[in-house]
């Protein structure tokens, strides 16, 4: 029982690590479950390596991009962020799974955070996605993509794509607390993405697209996160577009975690 | 440790443009059982949520503990247990691993989390099983890994919400004993239950809600007695027509029979205790009906029960008992779908 007294005064960094054990517990536990899933952590991986594969010989033969040497070089960044994204879509699922089960029931009834919560399962879907996109990267060097940039930049662009992928989960963390429902919750988690991906330069350069598409792509997230990649990943200034990558992430976490916690607090089981 | 364990005031909880709590009050002594009954739909999970800090009631304040359950509800959660109505344990992992993952949010050490979780899972009977998957158990298993759930932290007050749905006969005897054992040491109990002869064993305070408003509270023997008189029990033998023993009887009846045709028995509510059997001696002579079998008791709690709530859920009293309390699904929403 004295465990489970805490002193009245409580610290701010007591707390803190309450968080962060928290955390990690609900992590371990996601892990576990992604792994005794073996179809959802399949489907999971194959996925990504057919958007490697399929896009880069659907389009490759079709499409020459300006500055660089190969299709691959030039489509791969993107096609990490578009892989990304979709995966997050899980994280919206798992998430409205845990509150139709009442295991959100069952964590709000503990003293524990609701950020841990959410933070456990975002951790858990980011080391998934590091996995994945080593895949990627290994499955694209089969194919002829290659960084051309050096290890520091090959490491910053992979940093780059897991940040961009906490970034959607904890969007579709809000859009699973919303929807409630597991297969909804699928669905909407991917609407923005592939309104995202088409209208960006992932696929071709922004100039070959109409003026009032380009405006818009531009400005489009997805746009900004892979030039950014590809300056990591293909050579060239880093800083500017890096530095617009991280803008918009934080911009995007700014609105998505303090709203997804907000609504954790009241979430209960339908 | 204040002396109070619960204490509810005026609590009071809407979903839309349904009422499912309506101005309850309740209060639990530290070390008490409250058994709280009702119908499906009654507001009995709202209730239960708005103890355990899930939902925040509109109306009315609550403390648990000591502290206040919409101002404080970290300070809550810390000395609760609950056992929702359906299992929440994670399908995907072990019995061990649940229990210890819910002590480590409790802030337990590894160890003391794995220590627990041994102790728990062989206190209910889940050792077998404590290496398998959730997701394979039966649910009965289930139910009694989410109350061991509850029970990971010792916690001194615990809601259970219908524990004992789901589970055989043995498991259920199993968890009374074992509520039994944490009441004498100390635990606060509420829980709720369709099960009226469950709250009657192991309550020492019944509150009966219907309609998201308490309708009746008092110790198992106070609502008896709320109801009245004695029921005079008579079983028709096979082949006749038990409508007939209750017509024959109907000049000494108090209320309405209660008749169940595919048994033969016909209980009937009678005032003036063990006078009145010679004059049912002399009706049933007169009538030349057969008998095979007679009493005269004290109502039972479930009579009680179905007294209370009122003959609009149990229907027009041509049902037994247990029919009625089959039959209350019909009302409108069961427990789960009014508790959004």
């Amino acid at each position: 029982m004295t465990a489970l007294t805490t002193s009245s005064g409580a610290a701010r960094a007591d707390r803190n690590a309450g968080l962060l054990s928290s955390a990690a517990v609900i992590t371990g536990r996601n892990l576990r479950r992604l792994v005794r899933v073996p179809t959802l952590l399949a489907f999971a991986t194959v996925q990504p390596v057919l958007f490697v594969l399929l896009f880069s010989y659907a389009f490759g033969g079709a499409i020459h991009v300006p500055g660089a040497a190969r299709y691959v070089d030039y489509l791969l960044p993107g096609i990490f962020v578009l892989a990304t994204g979709f995966g997050a879509s899980q994280t919206g699922v798992a998430m409205a799974d845990d509150l139709a089960t009442g295991m959100i029931d069952r964590f709000r009834s503990l003293p524990v955070t609701g950020a841990a919560v959410l933070a456990g399962r975002v951790t858990a879907d980011a080391l998934r996605n590091l996995f994945v996109t080593g895949l990627m990267i290994a499955v694209g060097a089969a194919i002829g993509f290659r960084f051309h940039a050096g290890p520091a930049a090959a490491l910053g662009a992979v940093a780059l794509v897991l940040a961009t992928g906490v970034a959607f989960s904890w969007i579709n963390l809000l859009l699973g607390l919303a929807v409630r429902d597991a297969e909804t919750a699928g669905l909407a988690g991917l609407f923005p993405v592939v309104i995202l991906f088409f209208t960006s330069s992932v696929l071709v350069p922004v100039a070959t697209m109409p003026g009032w598409l380009q405006a818009f792509a531009r400005a489009n997230p997805v746009t900004v996160i892979t030039s950014a990649l590809r300056a990591l990943c293909l050579g060239g200034p880093t800083t500017r577009p890096v530095a617009e990558a991280a803008v918009w992430l934080a911009g995007l976490l700014a609105v998505a975690i303090p709203s997804a916690v907000a609504r954790y607090r009241h979430a209960t089981s339908p | 440790m204040t002396a109070t364990a619960i204490a509810a005031e005026g609590l009071g909880k809407r979903f839309g443009p349904v009422r499912a709590l309506d101005g309850v009050d309740l209060e639990l002594q530290a070390g008490g059982v409250l058994g709280v009954l009702g119908p499906n739909g009654a507001g009995k999970t709202t209730l239960v949520r708005i103890l355990a800090t899930l939902l925040r009631p509109d109306q009315g304040r609550a403390r648990v503990a000591g502290f206040d359950v919409a101002a404080q509800p970290r300070k809550v959660r810390r000395l609760i247990g609950l056992s929702g109505q359906y299992a929440a344990v994670d399908p995907y992992l072990t019995a061990r691993e649940n229990l210890v993952m819910i002590g480590r949010l409790y802030g337990l050490t590894r160890g003391e989390a794995a220590r627990r979780a041994a102790g728990l899972t062989s206190q209910l009977g889940l050792d077998e099983a404590g290496g398998r998957l959730a997701r394979t158990y039966s649910g009965g298993m289930r139910r009694r890994l989410d109350i061991a759930a509850s029970l990971v932290a010792a916690p001194p007050v615990l809601f259970l919400d219908e524990p004992t749905t789901g589970l055989d006969p043995h498991g259920r005897h199993a968890l009374w004993q074992l509520l039994g054992r944490l009441a004498a040491h100390g635990t606060s109990v509420l829980l709720t239950t369709q099960y009226v002869e469950e709250a009657e064993r192991i309550a020492q305070t019944i509150i009966i809600i219907d309609h998201g408003q308490v309708i009746a509270s008092g110790s198992p023997g106070e609502l008896k007695a709320r109801v009245g008189g004695d029921r005079l029990e008579l079983e028709s033998p096979p082949g006749q027509d038990p409508h007939q023993l209750a017509a024959v009887l109907a000049p000494i009846a108090a209320g309405e029979p209660v008749i169940e045709p595919a048994v033969g028995r016909v209980v009937l509510p009678v005032a003036g205790g063990a006078a009145i059997l010679p004059g049912v001696a002399g009706l049933l002579a007169a009538s030349g009906l057969q008998v095979a079998a007679l009493a005269l008791r004290r109502p039972t709690l479930e009579e009680a029960f179905l007294a209370l709530t009122g003959p609009s859920r149990t229907g027009p009293g041509q049902r037994g008992p247990e029919a009625a309390m089959r039959a209350a699904p019909a009302s409108p929403g069961s427990d789960t779908g009014g508790t959004r």
